[in-house]
């Protein structure tokens, strides 16, 4: 599976585009890592926790879009984006979408 | 009286300590910057044609910065007045070039020679919260052209 957030991909040709592939996920975070973010809000400073929550969510969104483009017979994902969203508080979802095609 | 002194050890305490960590971030940043020069960030969406033989992988980078307790009282004051918020522009523009270097280094493991059709993205994930903290979060994504022979 070929992922890309360009329009094509070099040296191959589209041969059939099989529609847009989704994946997404919400997360919440802990309390334990909430309250160590609030001491860190008097200092300043980079959340790490809340980095890796975020990467390891958009991971598994990332996944769920693969899964979805697999199951149609996609053998690559063009122009794939990212998107963030907070429905609720303390809880964001992570959305990613592109085009599923097979190239030859 | 008690809740006056609480007040302003906090203040010194995020003037104090985010200023401190705000420079080491820029010197931190600053020395990354250089060190990854030798693989552009290209906003085009095309490949242009010399790359070519080339294989592609996506590559991202994220951050989560908070603001300090000093800098947040201070624009809290800031917008009575209305203008420009400069202890929260420092802040973004520290989260925007920590993503892209994020990016860039996951580029290098991989080999990269650029990067291209980068996107960026920022959202506050604790927004409409009360108490709420201060962050915000950067993504920066792209394509890495790794160059073959």
């Amino acid at each position: 599976m070929i992922l890309t957030n360009l329009e094509s991909i070099p040296g191959k040709t589209i041969t059939q585009h099989l529609g847009l592939v989704q994946g997404s996920t919400v997360r919440a975070k802990h309390a334990g890592r909430d309250i160590m973010a609030g001491l860190k809000n008097i200092f300043g400073g980079e959340l790490e926790a809340y980095t890796e929550l975020l990467q390891e969510s958009r991971e598994e969104a990332i996944s769920r879009m693969v899964e979805q483009a697999q199951s149609i017979g996609a053998n690559a994902i063009l122009n794939i984006r990212f998107s963030t969203s907070s429905i609720t508080q303390g809880a964001s979802e992570l959305f990613t979408y592109g085009t599923a095609v097979k190239l030859n | 009286m008690i809740d006056l002194i609480i007040l302003i050890s906090l203040l010194a305490l995020g003037f104090g300590f985010g200023q401190y960590r705000e420079n080491q971030h820029y010197k931190s940043i600053i020395k990354r910057e250089s060190a990854l020069r030798n693989i552009p960030a290209i906003a085009s969406r095309h490949l242009p044609t010399e790359f070519t033989p080339c294989t592609t992988q996506l590559v991202c980078g994220n951050v989560v910065i908070s603001i300090d307790f000093f800098k947040q009282f201070v624009s809290g004051l800031r917008t009575l007045v209305g203008g420009r918020v400069s202890s929260y522009e420092t802040l973004i523009d520290r989260a925007r070039r920590e993503a892209l270097l994020r990016m860039k280094e996951q580029a290098a493991t991989h080999g990269a020679s650029h990067v291209l059709n980068i996107k960026m993205e920022t959202s506050s994930i604790s927004k409409g919260q009360r108490n709420s903290i201060g962050s915000v979060e950067v993504l920066a994504y792209g394509t890495a052209i790794i160059s073959e022979g």
